[in-house]
């Protein structure tokens, strides 16, 4: 795994504090060993509503991402899942509650303080967008060159990831050239080169073939062993019971507008 | 803004210039009206300096030069300039009033009939200089009471016919210096019209590197950057055209008048080398507005 040092927090998967607007409460985690971040989660819920002007779209949700949990998000088509990630990565603003990442209010970060915050969150977007005049490898390399960080330093990195991803061989295509896989790949490489303590993934996972979901879905897993938090919004089935198999997860479902824990039947 | 952070504005980095793409059309606008902009704004100051000059060289003249002229029979002479010096005293707007010693009035006529002139045995005139006050004096009404109390005397006010044409001159300077002002404006306007295109034909661009945590001030240094060079580049290229054009207009002659000289003289030559500095703060300003405007539409 060529990935992120391994700096940050490794505190146990099973840690998940997780409550539901159905009240249903998971025992926050104990023993946690770190201080990097004060609350409970390193992303935090609290009463979320949102709407996009017409009626809520989601309301009450509370959540807590412990550091170093693996969650996924299901729910229909249309349920709210890619607006609840924008929450999470302040894309988006709570028309209700407070949305907090490392215990700072979203709502009162300025704009300086939100592109800073973005760093240690790894996205990848459910649309996969690039800059696409730029070649692949630069496009993974983003997140480095607009945060000033000297890419010569991280380019065997760079390198290896790419390779990881199974894009060794295209880092000179430019992103209109790609496959839909490979762009997912793209982004997943992205969001992850900036060895964040948070990564946010949007159906990852949406366009490539089984084996490929495996093994992006084992970088997110490793990633995770590394103390990374994680949540991947999909609604495949099969890739979030595989995954069981592979690391302690917690499933959360919209539904209704709420947010449950998903019990057994997953 | 820091030190720092203008630096970094302008000199940039490479990454940074590379991470928006190329902006094509725009920027190629930006540099030609810089260039047209220039060119005229270097004969605006052409005509307001030259007409600057006009006015001042005249109004100099204006100031100073009235001269009473007393013709009297030899014995009357003292007693009438005595009685002229007490009426321009008590004229409003005259500032002082003084009779031309002898010497001087030899000197005056030594050019035309040479340094030994027995002056005494002459009907030569007494001259009386007049200094004008701020507020200037009532030529008409002065005149008036000359002639009924001296007849002898006679008011030569030979530049006063300029004083028009002073006004004229200065209200050229005026327009000069309104039309740079405008050419400014215009400048701002056009590279703000052509930064706004190029931040909306990039509105994709932008949000992914905010996306990726890259900061307000990153983003908006790419597009200043690039726009404030063009601008920069464009109008040096007309200043040196118009500064050109300038240098072929004929020399300042006495037989052209006002046409001629309309150049720059001595030291004048180096303002035209303000415009491109003042272009590029105009791009640098447009720009940054403009982006820092579109930025904040972003989260
Ligand atoms: N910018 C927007 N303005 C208005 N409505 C929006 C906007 N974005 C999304 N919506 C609406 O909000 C609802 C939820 O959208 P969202 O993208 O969060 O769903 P999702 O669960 O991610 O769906 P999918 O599984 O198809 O990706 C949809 O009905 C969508 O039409
Ligand atoms: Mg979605």
């Amino acid at each position: 795994m060529p990935l992120p040092r391994k700096e940050s927090i490794a505190t146990p998967a099973d840690s998940t504090a997780c409550k539901t607007a159905q009240g249903i409460e998971t025992p926050p985690h104990v023993g946690q060993k770190s201080r990097v971040v004060l609350g409970a989660g390193v992303i935090e819920l609290d009463n979320v509503g949102y709407s996009y002007g017409g009626g809520d779209l989601l309301s009450d949700i509370s959540v807590q991402l412990a550091p170093g949990s693996f969650h996924f998000l299901t729910g229909p088509s249309g349920s709210g899942k890619t607006t609840l990630m924008k929450l999470c990565y302040g894309a988006l603003l709570p028309t209700s509650g407070q949305v907090r990442a490392f215990d700072a209010d979203m709502a009162s970060l300025d704009r300086d303080q939100m592109a800073l915050l973005r760093r240690r969150i790894g996205v990848v977007h459910q649309d996969c967008r690039f800059l696409d005049h730029l070649p692949l490898a630069d496009n993974v390399a983003l997140p480095l060159t607009v945060s000033g960080r000297d890419r010569g330093a991280e380019s065997e990195n760079l390198a290896e990831l790419l390779a990881w991803v199974g894009l060794g061989s295209r880092t000179d295509a430019l992103p209109p050239e790609l496959s839909g896989g490979e762009r997912q790949r793209a982004a997943l490489a992205r969001a992850v080169i900036m060895s964040p303590d948070v990564v946010l993934a949007d159906e990852p996972t949406g366009n490539v073939d089984w084996e490929m979901s495996q093994r992006l879905l084992q970088l997110l897993v490793e990633l995770n062993r590394m103390g990374k938090t994680v949540l991947i919004a999909s609604h495949d089935l099969t890739l979030i019971r595989a995954a069981k198999s592979h690391v302690q997860a917690r499933v959360l479902r919209i539904s209704n507008r709420r947010l449950q824990l998903a019990g057994a039947d997953l | 803004m820091s030190r720092g952070t203008i630096r970094a504005y302008v000199l940039g980095d490479a990454q940074a210039d590379r991470v928006v793409p190329p902006t094509g059309i725009t920027a190629q606008l930006t540099f030609f009206v810089s260039a047209a902009m220039a060119f005229l704004a270097v004969f605006a100051l052409a005509l307001s300096l030259a007409s600057g000059r006009l006015a001042d060289r005249w109004s100099d003249e204006l100031a100073r030069s009235a001269t009473l002229r007393l013709s009297a029979p030899a014995d009357q002479k003292a007693e009438q300039t005595a009685a002229a010096l007490r009426i321009l005293t008590q004229t409003p707007g005259v500032a002082r009033a003084r009779a031309l010693s002898a010497e001087e009035q030899a000197a005056l006529l030594a050019p035309w009939f040479g340094a030994d002139l027995p002056l005494e045995d002459l009907p030569v005139p007494q001259l009386v200089e007049i200094i004008e006050g701020d507020s200037g004096y009532d030529v008409a009404g002065l005149r008036l009471r000359l002639s009924a109390e001296l007849p002898g005397a006679v008011l030569d006010d030979h530049t006063r016919w300029r004083r028009p044409l002073v006004e004229a001159a200065n209200s050229l300077r005026r327009l000069g210096l309104i039309a740079v002002l405008l050419i400014g404006g215009a400048t701002a306007a056009m590279i703000t019209l052509a930064a706004n295109a190029a931040l909306a034909a990039n509105a994709q661009v932008i949000e992914v590197l905010r996306l990726v945590g890259a900061r307000d001030s990153y983003i908006a240094q790419a597009f200043v950057r690039r726009f404030t060079l063009r601008a920069l580049s464009g109008a040096a290229l007309g200043m040196a055209a118009g500064m050109g054009a300038v240098a072929l207009l004929p020399e300042a002659s006495d037989a052209g008048g006002f046409l001629t000289g309309l150049g720059f003289q001595g030291a004048t030559w180096l303002v035209p080398l303000l415009v491109p500095v003042l272009g590029a703060v105009v791009a640098f300003a447009a720009t940054f507005v403009a982006a820092r405007r579109r930025l904040g539409e972003l989260r």
